[in-house]
């Protein structure tokens, strides 16, 4: 069996400053990290392999920098890691995105060994659309699983997989056949500490890197800013209200005076 | 980018909203939609449709007069047995074939868990652009639909078109746009639109559905009253005091998300962009510093009341009434003082 794990590199959203004066978003200087939710789909990978035998491909497109995110995911005991840089991916929105990582799990597919499971996290913490798994599930023909908290059965000979998935209202368990496409819900399991060997192994091993060319894409066109039919045109800051809020301040000794009639100037008459 | 329109797009025409109907249960973010589509499309001066999948039958017909009354000029819809549960392979076929066929300019969704992985797929399978989340949908003069969301990390929004390509597709959350009036109306026109796909061509299987329990199902988003509280509280155990204050009040909690990331509280009560929007008449937020991803889930509320001991906070750019005190000291009082003054059936109808 094969899985190809997608993460995504992406900086460590609790660091980000907006400067004050020219509203742009600082990124000097903050931490990159895996996108929090793509942990659960690297885990949920890893323990299908470990029950099943086969293995495990990690894929990111990225700046070369994105290696690092890799390399990391390699500690937890990955198989594989596949990076693509090209310049020509810069500024591709969520369509160009899924085009270029679904020609790049063919040709992984190609390469290495036929791909059985593709999975993705629930969305990211930057763009934050939860597009780009539909994206390359729809792409490569995989039948597409969103918001899977479960998987409940693999059945590699029978070729079909039964999961769990978060519906409005409930959970919808679904059978489907291979191959498919995951994107994992967080909270639904528990990524392991890395092995000391495989943190050796990390370190040393070899990631596969891959330009536009490498991978397959033949129409660098489809890729990037020329491949992305969204336009982001303007950023700017939210508009304060226009009537100031009345601003009550209360010390401490005044919270101990009267606290009975505390409400009444705090909250609406119409509520009492 | 400069907007060049190709010429096989320019014969599209009219905005949709797409309907999400489920076991004969239309979910509101479907109205919500269709409220701000009639702006749109007044602005546009074009009409506004609804279109709804679903197997054939009284549920869908109900939703699609309902459709009227909420504003649609008129509606498609593609019925067949196989819909009876959402699954996104005939999802995807019947609302990508519905939009080749008839050409909307704009289609809006709920971003909800099936409108989200049904967007991402029709979006791919047309090609077109797919705005996210979105908290504001407008026109410009040229007749472009800018769709504004927050951007990642700060305090700022970005506003993003599909310039060139059709339809200019979008999600939006529920509870981000209001409620519109409903108004007793015949439906216009009722366009059904077959597809020819059976059972046998579907891969994947339901093999059930299992309702959340009613204790798992938070009313937060459609609550009227709403006592939330940040990472101003300092402990997990001081939260207390917001479900004190909330129990008292009839109301619903909720929390900003690093409290989630703690494991303070259960995702399901996180308030914010990438939590739960929420429009109450009464929002009460205690040690929450207003970052824009909470704004823009609680924006919509009638009064926000903001707790916070810093008195330069953000929250205060857009609360209406600003306590500038130590909220640790300030829960307990409040709720002693509710709990005097209100009786059991006002608190009931509170909640109500
Ligand atoms: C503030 C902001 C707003 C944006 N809004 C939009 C928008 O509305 N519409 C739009 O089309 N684009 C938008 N974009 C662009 C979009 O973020 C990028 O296309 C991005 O490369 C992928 O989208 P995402 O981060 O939303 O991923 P999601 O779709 O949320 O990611 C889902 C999963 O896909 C996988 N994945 C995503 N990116 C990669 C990657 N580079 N390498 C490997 N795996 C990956 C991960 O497993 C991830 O968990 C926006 C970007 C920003 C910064
Ligand atoms: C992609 C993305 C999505 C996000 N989505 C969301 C979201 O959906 N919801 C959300 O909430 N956040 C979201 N965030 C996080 C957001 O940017 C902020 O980090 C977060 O809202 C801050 O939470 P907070 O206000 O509780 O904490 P802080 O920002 O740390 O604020 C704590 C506040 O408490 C005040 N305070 C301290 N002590 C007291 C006291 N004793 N009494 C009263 N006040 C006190 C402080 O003055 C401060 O203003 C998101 C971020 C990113 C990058």
């Amino acid at each position: 069996m094969h899985i190809v794990v997608c993460i995504k590199q992406v900086p460590d959203s609790a660091q980000i400053r907006v400067h004050p004066v020219t509203n742009t978003i600082m990124r000097q200087g903050v931490p990159t990290i895996i996108n929090p939710y793509d942990l659960f789909a690297v885990e949920e990978a890893l323990r299908l392999r470990d029950r099943h035998g086969g293995t495990v491909t990690i894929l990111t497109m990225g700046p070369p920098m994105a290696e690092e995110s890799l390399r990391k995911a390699l500690t937890f005991g990955a198989d594989r890691a596949v990076l693509l840089t090209d310049r020509f991916f810069a500024g591709s929105d969520t369509l160009a995105t899924s085009f270029a990582l679904a020609t790049a799990i063919k040709k992984i597919g190609e390469t290495f060994e036929p791909v059985d499971i593709v999975f993705t996290g629930k969305q990211t913490i930057d763009g934050d659309t939860a597009q780009v798994g539909p994206g390359i599930a729809k792409r490569l023909g995989l039948n597409q699983l969103t918001y899977v908290s479960k998987v409940s059965a693999l059945d590699l000979a029978g070729r079909s997989i039964d999961v769990e998935r978060r519906a409005e209202g409930g959970v919808q368990a679904l059978k489907t056949a291979l191959p498919c496409l995951i994107t994992m819900l967080e909270g639904t399991n528990e990524i392991r500490r890395g092995s000391l060997p495989d943190a050796l192994r990390a370190a040393r091993a070899e990631i596969v890197t891959w330009s536009a060319k490498d991978a397959g894409i033949e129409d660098v066109t489809r890729c990037g800013l020329r491949g992305s039919p969204t336009v982001v045109k303007r950023v700017f800051a939210p508009t304060p209200r226009s009537e100031k809020a009345k601003i009550i301040e209360v010390s401490q000794a005044q919270l101990k005076a009267t606290p009975k009639d505390q409400h009444k100037t705090l909250l609406p008459e119409a509520l009492i | 980018m400069k907007k060049e329109l190709p010429e096989r797009f320019r014969n599209h025409k009219h905005v949709w909203v797409f309907i999400e109907q489920e076991r004969g249960h239309v979910h509101p973010v479907s109205w919500e939609l269709m409220g701000a589509g009639r702006i749109l499309a007044d602005k546009l001066k074009v009409e506004l449709a609804g279109v709804i999948i679903g197997p054939p039958g009284e549920a869908t017909l109900a939703a699609a007069q309902e459709a009227a009354c909420y504003g649609a000029d008129l509606v498609y819809t593609v019925t067949n047995p196989i819909f009876a549960d959402y699954r996104n392979d005939p999802y995807t076929k019947a609302l990508t074939d519905a939009v080749e066929t008839f050409k909307p300019e704009i289609l809006l969704l709920g971003a909800t868990t099936l409108g989200r992985d049904l967007a991402g797929s029709v979006a791919t399978t047309l090609a077109t652009g797919l705005t996210a989340d979105c908290t504001a949908l407008d026109v410009d003069p040229d007749g472009s639909l800018a769709a504004t969301r927050p951007t990642f990390g700060g305090s700022l929004l970005c506003t993003i078109y599909t310039l060139n390509f059709r339809p200019q597709m979008a999600t939006i959350r529920p509870r981000v746009m209001p409620m519109p009036e409903r108004v007793e109306r015949p439906l216009g026109r009722l366009v059904e639109h077959p597809l020819a796909m059976a059972e046998e061509d579907i891969v994947t299987k339901v093999l059930k559905f299992i309702p959340d329990r009613d204790q798992a199902k938070s009313n937060l988003a459609y609550a009227d009253v709403v006592v939330a509280g940040g990472l101003g509280l300092g402990s997990p155990e001081n939260f207390q005091l917001v479900t004190q204050l909330a129990s008292v009040l009839g109301a619903e909690y909720g929390c900003s998300r690093p409290l989630v990331q703690k494991g303070w509280q259960p995702a399901e009560r996180q308030i914010g962009q990438t939590g739960k929007t929420i429009r109450p008449k009464l929002y009460i937020a205690a040690g929450i510093s207003g970052a824009i991803q909470h704004r823009v889930g609680v924006e919509g509320a009638d009064l926000i009341v903001a707790v916070n001991t810093d008195k330069n906070a953000p929250i205060f750019d857009f609360a209406h009434i600003g306590v500038v005190t130590d909220a640790l000291h300030l829960l307990p009082q409040l709720t002693e003082a509710f709990r005097r003054r209100l009786s059991a059936h006002i608190r009931d109808r509170i909640a109500s």
